[in-house]
């Protein structure tokens, strides 16, 4: 089905992607048919109440989760075809992540969470690089438990980054963070869009957040409500918290 | 009207009912082992004690060669004598269709009218025989079942040197033949030993002891004195020919059902206790984590008012709720269990009745225990809850400070990647649960290698006793004893290759308060055959002067070498002789001794006598020297080795020793638990971190790999532990078991503790793979999602 085959410069496409929690008159219809072109390269921010969809969207895109019908292509490779083993595949080659609650192994080092991806990846960058890049060159030995949440935060991005990913997901970034942090975990998210290219997907709750973006998606009922596009995108440090 | 509190009780009840139904089942097994235990303890005495009472067990029997009846009237004058009665009682071969050897019987008289006043039978087919007819006998019951006979069959009997045939009118079981033993031998076996029952006057005039009996059963008043009554009876019946009188504890038949008991006891005293153990562990590990999980929840109760106690009561009455319904459980399925083996044992130790009785402490101690065991376990958790403030609890748990295991960062760096680093590390900074995890396999796997070293203990038992010290085919026993010319006649029989005499007496054994009654071998100075043998299984020759005494013997009459024994002989002109003891041998079947023929019967003054033989013989010619030795009228009985060993076999595999297959089982059982919960705990720790490493792009079996780490190294370092623990085991259960009867050999066994070393690493490896499967499961975005 050629039609069908995404454009060029497209880091993801969708077509009618649907996610059914549930069965009968329990279903939950988490997502009713979503499409989207989020082209390469740029900050989205995904926007809405909670329930809206717009983790779920991130966790099919992200490989994390299956969808119940329609099709999600990742460049080229259509996410929706693939294995357990395969997106596993995909996760380790291609996808960085960033959640709330840091998910760091507490039994890690800073430097060693990070070798945790290094170790495995395709091409990543050193772990020591990655904690340059998050401004935590100097705490690199230290194990989460004497780690600010900001810092542990960070520690989560450069793991998430170490291994050169084409896209970030962040799944509330800040939302455990207070604003200092925030906007300074912000910015890192800003810097690794610009230095590597990655496409980022930021979800939040803080409809403020998408004054940094390229792009925003509003989320409402499943389904995709209005895509707008900054021309021009504020500094973190501008943002209101 | 439920309390909020209680409301969430038994919601949090609900959530956790696997673990919970997990926890309390192991309560239960425990309980149920107790109350089954105590329950069929209580049974089997209960029942012995009401069967002896009820059919009149005597509580002495004293055997003589011949005494007038007048001579009861005596006996009954005796300070502490009941009741006296006199009976007939000897020896009969009987001649069995399709054997190809004779049977040895002991024939016993019963009065021709009534039931005797001690020793009555319970007759269970059939009738008693009839006044006057001379031909009629009752048969014990377990020969009976054992070949096939019944009623109105006929029995081809040899007594006394005449051929007599007889008719079964009956069929009965006797509370002095709950196991039956022929002369000479050591394992009960109902096949090659019966017992018939016969009209008096025909008894009589076929052992021709008209007008007198043999055997004189006493029954003692309550609370008297045995000693002073054996003394006084053996003195009275001296002029006729007495053999030395002996308490019911020294009558085979009540010797092997109090070592069965004995045992019974054993395994009871050893197996609940270690499940109770195992529960407490369990339920301090699921509580632990429970109470981690709710953090927040009690910091929240605190907040609104509670205080520490109600909380923590809380937390404690679900640990009592678990504990209680597994001890109920355990009551509940522990009679039922008790009900049903003790039907078994009805059987096995052939019982006309049982009488069923629980031990009502057994419940209480039950209940008791595994709340107590519970309680510890949960009062550990609880300081927990005490030390929780509220604000601490409502804020989320930092992650856990591995700081501290850092010491090894820079010896671990160079060799090993991140994943390893996170199984090292984990282990590093909790040791005690570890430990924990560690202490409890290794328990499990040395209680079962112990049990499984025990068993093939049996079999060194019976490998020892019919291969190397015995290496004879065939034993020949003799109706009396014989001028050893009749060794050279049995010589001559072809087929036989090897013919060593030997002269067996009965004697008992004492060394001041210390006396057994058994008996004396007599071997040639080098005997070949049947020997006294040293732990290195070399043959001890025959010294000429002085006693060779079993191990067995030596502990028991509490002497070693260079001790003196006395020798009350039993038999002939009844000597006492005072013999230093010279060596100690090692046998592990009965307790026996052995003295130089020659010397033997020089102190019986009666040269060159022989009272049996051991022959070895060319296996094909088996049959034809069996036709030759059936039909030889000075051949008593005769033993083949392979029966007495399958006899043996089987009395370890039934009865009490049935419990050791069942202790194994239930160690094998308790160990998997063990090694399951360990595997399934650390996963619920570790979910988290698990769902991370699989978003990370690590596939489930690299994930698997910080799961299992751990629980393999767990196992590496049990496994040690385990040979240690069940070496130790082996010795202390093997102690328990060894009896005067039957000593169990305990040594290294690398076959025993390989067995369990590999049921445990099966059972790593189901859980293991029972564990990955919920990592293959393990909904990534959830476990994500929550903050634990």
């Amino acid at each position: 089905m050629a039609e069908d085959r995404p454009d060029a410069g497209l880091t993801f496409t969708t077509r009618g992607l649907t996610k059914v929690y549930g069965e009968g008159p329990a279903a939950v219809h988490a997502l009713r048919g979503v499409d989207l072109n989020i082209p390469d390269g740029e900050i989205v921010v995904l926007l809405g109440p909670s329930g809206s969809g717009k983790s779920t969207l991130l966790n099919i895109i992200g490989g994390l989760d299956r969808a119940s019908s329609g099709r999600a292509w990742f460049r080229d490779l259509n996410l929706t075809e693939l294995s357990d083993r395969e997106l596993t595949r995909y996760r380790r080659d291609h996808v960085g992540f960033v959640f709330q609650f840091y998910n760091l192994m507490p039994s890690l080092t800073a430097r060693e969470n990070v070798e945790l991806v290094t170790e495995i990846a395709a091409d990543p960058m050193s772990a020591e690089e990655a904690l340059a890049l998050v401004g935590l060159g100097e705490r690199m030995d230290h194990f989460p438990a004497q780690l600010s949440g900001g810092e542990q935060q960070r520690v989560a991005i450069a793991r998430a980054v170490a291994k050169n990913p084409n896209v970030l997901f962040c799944d509330e970034p800040t939302g455990a963070l207070d604003s200092t942090t925030g906007r300074a975990v912000l910015h890192v998210l800003n810097d690794v869009n610009a230095k590597l290219g990655a496409t980022v997907m930021i979800v939040t709750h803080a409809a403020a957040t998408a004054a940094m973006a390229h792009r925003v998606i509003h989320f409402a009922d499943g389904a995709i409500r209005s895509v707008e596009r900054n021309s021009t995108r504020q500094s973190p440090d501008e943002i209101e918290w | 009207m439920l309390s909020a509190l209680d409301h969430k009780l038994l919601r949090d009840l609900w959530r956790i009912k696997g673990q919970a139904a997990a926890i309390a089942l192991v309560v239960a097994v425990g309980v149920l082992l107790l109350v089954m235990m105590s329950g069929m303890l209580n049974s089997l005495e209960e029942t012995r004690r009401t069967y002896y009472e009820r059919y009149r067990l005597a509580d002495v029997f004293a055997p003589a060669v011949g005494a007038p009846e007048q001579v009861l009237e005596r006996l009954r004058a005796v300070p502490g004598v009941a009741a006296a009665e006199g009976r007939v009682t000897g020896a009969a071969l009987l001649d069995m269709a399709g054997q190809d050897l004779p049977v040895r019987a002991r024939a016993i008289s019963l009065p021709a009218l009534g039931a005797p006043r001690l020793n009555a039978i319970y007759l269970t087919d059939g009738r008693m025989f009839t006044p006057g007819r001379t031909g009629e006998v009752v048969l014990l019951k377990g020969f009976a079942e054992a070949h096939g006979l019944r009623l109105g069959d006929h029995l081809r009997a040899t007594m006394n040197g005449a051929r007599r045939d007889f008719t079964i009118v009956g069929m009965a079981q006797a509370p002095e033949f709950l196991f039956t033993t022929a002369p000479g031998e050591i394992v009960p076996d109902d096949a090659r030993f019966a017992v018939i029952w016969m009209n008096r006057e025909a008894l009589s005039a076929a052992l021709d002891v008209q007008g007198a009996f043999n055997e004189a059963l006493i029954a003692l008043d309550r609370g008297a004195r045995l000693a002073p009554v054996l003394a006084a009876v053996d003195r009275i019946l001296d002029p006729h020919g007495g053999l030395g009188a002996y308490g019911l504890k020294d009558q085979i038949s009540d010797r092997f059902l109090t070592e069965e008991i004995r045992g019974l006891r054993v395994s009871s005293s050893v197996v609940p206790p270690i499940f109770m153990a195992v529960a407490a562990f369990l339920l301090y590990i699921v509580i632990a984590r429970l109470v981690q999980a709710e953090r927040e929840q009690i910091g929240l109760v605190k907040a609104f008012g509670y205080s520490d106690w109600e909380v923590a009561l809380h937390y404690f009455k679900m640990v009592l709720a678990i504990a209680v319904f597994g001890a109920l459980l355990g009551c509940a399925l522990g009679i039922w269990a008790g009900r049903a083996m003790a039907g078994v044992y009805q059987d096995f130790y052939k019982f006309p009745f049982l009488i069923f009785r629980v031990d009502p402490a057994s419940f209480v101690t039950g209940v008791l225990v595994s709340v107590l065991a519970a309680s510890a376990g949960a009062l550990w958790v609880l300081r927990g809850v005490f030390r929780l403030t509220p604000a601490v609890a409502m804020r989320p748990p930092a992650p856990a400070d591995f700081s501290r295991t850092g010491a090894l960062n820079e010896r671990l760096k160079g060799w090993l990647d991140q994943p390893s680093r996170m199984v090292i590390r984990r282990i590093l900074r909790n040791p005690g649960r570890i430990a924990g995890a560690v202490v409890g396999i290794a328990v499990g796997m040395g209680l079962s290698s112990a049990q499984l070293s025990l068993l093939s203990g049996f079999d060194r038992t019976l490998d020892l006793t019919f291969g190397v010290i015995d290496r004879s085919d065939v034993s020949v026993t003799f109706v009396q004893p014989m001028p050893s010319g009749s060794v050279h006649a049995l010589r001559q029989l072809p087929g036989v290759i090897e013919v060593e005499p030997v002269r067996t007496i009965g004697v008992t054994l004492r060394n001041g308060a210390q006396n057994y009654r058994g008996a004396i071998n007599g071997l040639v100075t080098q005997p070949r055959l049947n020997r006294a043998v040293t732990s290195q299984m070399d043959t001890i020759a025959m010294p000429r002067e002085g006693v060779v005494l079993a191990r067995a013997l030596a502990d028991i009459l509490q002497v070693k070498a260079g001790d003196v024994v006395q020798l009350d002989v039993l038999e002939g002109r009844r000597p006492t002789l005072e013999v230093p003891v010279t060596r100690i041998a090692e046998t592990l079947l009965g307790a026996p001794a052995f003295m130089h023929m020659d010397t033997l019967n020089r102190a019986l003054r009666e040269p060159g006598r022989v009272s049996g033989a051991y022959l070895r013989v060319d296996g094909a010619r088996i049959p034809e020297v069996f036709a030759v030795l059936k039909s030889m009228p000075t051949v008593a009985g005769v033993a083949r080795r392979e029966d007495a060993r399958a006899a043996m076999q089987t009395l370890m595999d039934t009865g009490a020793g049935m419990m050791r297959y069942v202790m194994a089982a239930i160690a094998g059982i308790i160990t998997f638990g063990i090694v399951y919960n360990a595997a399934r705990i650390s996963f619920g720790e570790q979910a988290r971190d698990l769902a991370s490493l699989r978003v990370i792009g690590f596939s489930t079996g690299e994930t698997a790999f910080v799961l299992l780490g751990e629980l393999a190294i767990v196992v590496l370092l049990a496994l040690p532990l385990g040979v240690g623990i069940g070496h130790y085991l082996s010795f202390l259960i093997a102690a328990g078991f060894s009896t005067d009867i039957y000593q169990i050999p305990t040594r290294f066994r690398p076959d025993a503790f390989g067995t369990a070393a590999l049921a445990v690493i099966v059972a790593a490896i189901v859980s293991g793979l029972l564990v990955k499967r919920d990592i293959n499961r393990v909904d990534l975005v959830a476990t994500l999602k929550t903050r634990e």
